[in-house]
């Protein structure tokens, strides 16, 4: 007859997927890889934000993009268009991308040349912020229309973000959206939150945004 | 929905405390889950009997989760108060200076084995 027994474990659910991801940052900072892990809800400007970044940003550094989606591949075809290295990753119904599967995508996406990485987060403001996916750096896009009330209803997702672009601000003048207010909200959940309003569709406040980049890859390369 | 990867995060984890243990079976996991961890435990339960069949070691293995209350602290008024009632704001002296006391674990603090 099996005896029972009980084993301590007291460890946290999210202890495997740290590992991972602290590993996967040791070894981006010995390849001098930055790595940035782009967050945002469906519709607010991820894809485009990126194909303006691509064409102002490829002749300083070679680019890879993971786009992560539950399915298709129209992210990817996109990117790819720009001339950057593009992968699409399927979660398979998964609303998140965890450090695991950045890893799987980030082995495929790897030659020796890419040095800025960028993962196209699952269009989704609650389960991305769970897991660390082992990016260097957390940034995320708040769209006009959303409203200013976000970091208020999902205040995990700014309590992680590094960066935070405001986008759509072209359409400001239709919205009730409150800049000010809402870089407030961000600030409370992160004091340290860098906020920076951009258009990515006319390029409005872009530049603010690829210094923010180009600082982050020289100090992490240095 | 993301509570079936976290149910795989826990079987990932337990698959390894098992294997260092030399455990031939995990009959019950017991996790400690905070109030404002956004971890749905009804979610989590449905996740965890689909996904223990597909591990032979876990097979019919007991969910046991123990629910932790969240509660905050007030850096100004110095009192605690229920979080998922008044948020971030102090009942007592309306500051936002608060932070959470406990309410966000998400542990696996122990396994019964065979």
């Amino acid at each position: 007859m099996s005896t029972i027994r009980v084993i301590e474990v007291k460890q946290s659910i999210f202890a495997d997927n740290d590992k991972t991801a602290a590993a996967m940052r040791q070894e981006l900072k010995e390849r001098g890889i930055y790595l940035l892990n782009l967050m945002s809800s469906p519709g607010s400007g991820k894809t485009t934000t990126l194909k303006r970044t691509i064409a102002a940003l490829k002749d300083e550094y070679k680019i890879g993009v993971m786009e992560a989606d539950i399915d298709s591949d129209v992210d990817a075809l996109a990117i790819s268009e720009t001339g950057a290295k593009a992968i699409q990753l399927h979660t398979m119904g998964m609303c998140h991308m965890d450090a695991a599967m950045t890893r799987q995508g980030f082995d495929q996406l790897i030659d020796n040349e890419i040095e800025l990485a960028i993962l196209e987060n699952i269009g989704n403001l609650v389960c991305p912020a769970e897991f660390d996916t082992g990016a260097v750096k957390n940034a995320m896009i708040l769209s006009v229309p959303e409203g200013h009330d976000k970091p208020l209803k999902y205040p995990l997702m700014f309590q992680v973000c590094d960066v935070v672009l405001i986008n759509k601000m072209d359409v400001l003048p239709v919205f009730d959206f409150d800049l000010e207010k809402c870089t407030e909200y961000i600030h409370m959940r992160n004091p340290n939150a860098v906020v920076i309003p951009i258009c990515a569709k006319t390029g409005e406040g872009m530049d603010a945004w690829y210094d923010w980049l180009r600082d982050q890859i020289k100090e992490w390369r240095s | 929905m993301h509570e079936l990867g976290v149910v795989f995060h826990i079987i990932d984890s337990i698959e390894e405390v098992a294997k260092e243990n030399e455990v031939s079976h995990v009959s019950k996991v017991v996790l400690e889950v905070g109030e404002v961890s956004a971890i749905v435990n009804d979610y989590l339960e449905d996740c965890w009997n689909w996904a223990v069949k597909k591990h032979p070691i876990m097979t019919d293995c007991k969910l046991e989760i123990r629910d932790i209350p969240a509660i905050t602290f007030c850096e100004d008024c110095k009192q605690t108060y229920e979080t998922v009632k008044y948020g971030k704001t102090c009942p007592y002296c309306q500051s936002g200076h608060t932070y959470l006391v406990q309410g966000n674990e998400a542990n696996i603090k122990e396994i019964e084995v065979e």
